[in-house]
């Protein structure tokens, strides 16, 4: 009969993590630039994007900018793409999560943005959904929505090109 | 005919716009050229400088509107309904990016746009879009 070895306390999985999570977002000058702020549970991240007087695109209304909404979509996609990768070689052990490797993030192929409504002037929140990742290429789907999770203001579908993918010549 | 005055003014306040330091370099008819300078604050990664596509595609969607509030019908207002945006090659890092939009048909109620986004070295475009946006017409307009 064999014994499962102690589990791990629940704090040093959590710290190490957020900390994984942290070395991923915080690095990213736009990100922080937008106010855009991750929130975990388990693997799954849940992007938060503060609103902000100066995110406005249409002063009248007022409503979020068009350009803000992209943004925070793509955003979204790409953090997801790299956490996911980062949270399987963490988990399995292949990377020491004290000394992590510089991130290299995937490259947008291209992003189709849907408008739904206009974004009010409060709060969002975005969860992207990986529909396929592969060795070169990876299909991301991704939703945002304000106040009723059942009523997203946009939505997108992007392609990127995974990290460390360039054949050998430097072709892509 | 359109007013351009007042659409101009309408591009010229939006706070994001402004945030981004975007500038309206030309306007007329249908086109929009919208430009906006390389800064810290908008890197994607830290390790080459280059600009995030986000803010590229802030800069792309803001110069479609623009082309479409210059449309000789004189729409009242725009909104993006869908944007598709492809990524070339990156921004070179410090330089001004530029965005030329051209609205290329407009119904009443739906205008169809594109647009170029290029570094200095214009014959070699960055990324480009496809979208379709809204259009609103001023109560009693005859068009």
């Amino acid at each position: 009969m064999s014994f499962r070895p102690k589990p791990e306390p629940v704090q040093t999985v959590k710290l190490r993590r957020d900390t994984a999570l942290a070395h991923l977002a915080s690095g990213i000058p736009y990100v922080s630039y937008l106010g855009i702020r991750f929130d975990r549970r388990g693997d799954e991240l849940t992007a938060f994007l503060p609103f902000d007087e100066r995110l406005i695109g249409n002063p009248m209304l007022p409503a979020l900018h068009g350009g803000v909404t992209a943004a925070f979509l793509e955003v979204s996609a790409i953090i997801e793409l790299s956490w996911a990768n980062l949270w399987e070689e963490m988990e399995a052990g292949r990377i020491d999560p004290a000394n992590l490797p510089p991130v290299t993030l995937p490259k947008t192929i291209d992003f189709t943005i849907d408008y739904l409504r206009s974004g009010l002037p409060r709060d969002a929140y975005a969860r992207a959904e990986i529909n396929r990742s592969g060795r070169r290429f990876a299909s991301v789907h991704v939703e945002a929505w304000q106040d009723n999770r059942a009523r997203p203001f946009a939505q997108a579908t992007g392609h990127f090109l995974m990290p460390g993918t360039a054949a050998p010549d430097g072709a892509v | 005919m359109a007013d351009h005055a007042n659409a101009r003014r309408f591009i010229e306040a939006i706070p994001h716009s402004k945030a981004l330091d975007m500038t309206l370099d030309d306007f007329s008819d249908g086109a929009a050229v919208i430009s906006m300078p390389w800064a810290a604050h908008l890197v994607g990664d830290p390790a080459t400088g280059v600009i995030h596509g986000g803010a590229v595609s802030a800069l792309m969607d803001t110069a479609c509107g623009a082309a479409v509030m210059s449309h000789a019908s004189g729409p009242a207002g725009t909104a993006t309904l869908s944007l598709r945006i492809d990524y070339f090659r990156p921004a070179t890092p410090q330089q001004r990016i530029t965005a030329r939009a051209e609205c290329y048909q407009v119904t009443r109620s739906v205008a169809f746009v594109r647009a170029i986004a290029t570094d200095e070295d214009d014959s070699r475009p960055v990324a480009m879009a496809t979208g379709s946006f809204a259009v609103e017409r001023a109560k009693g307009a005859n068009t």
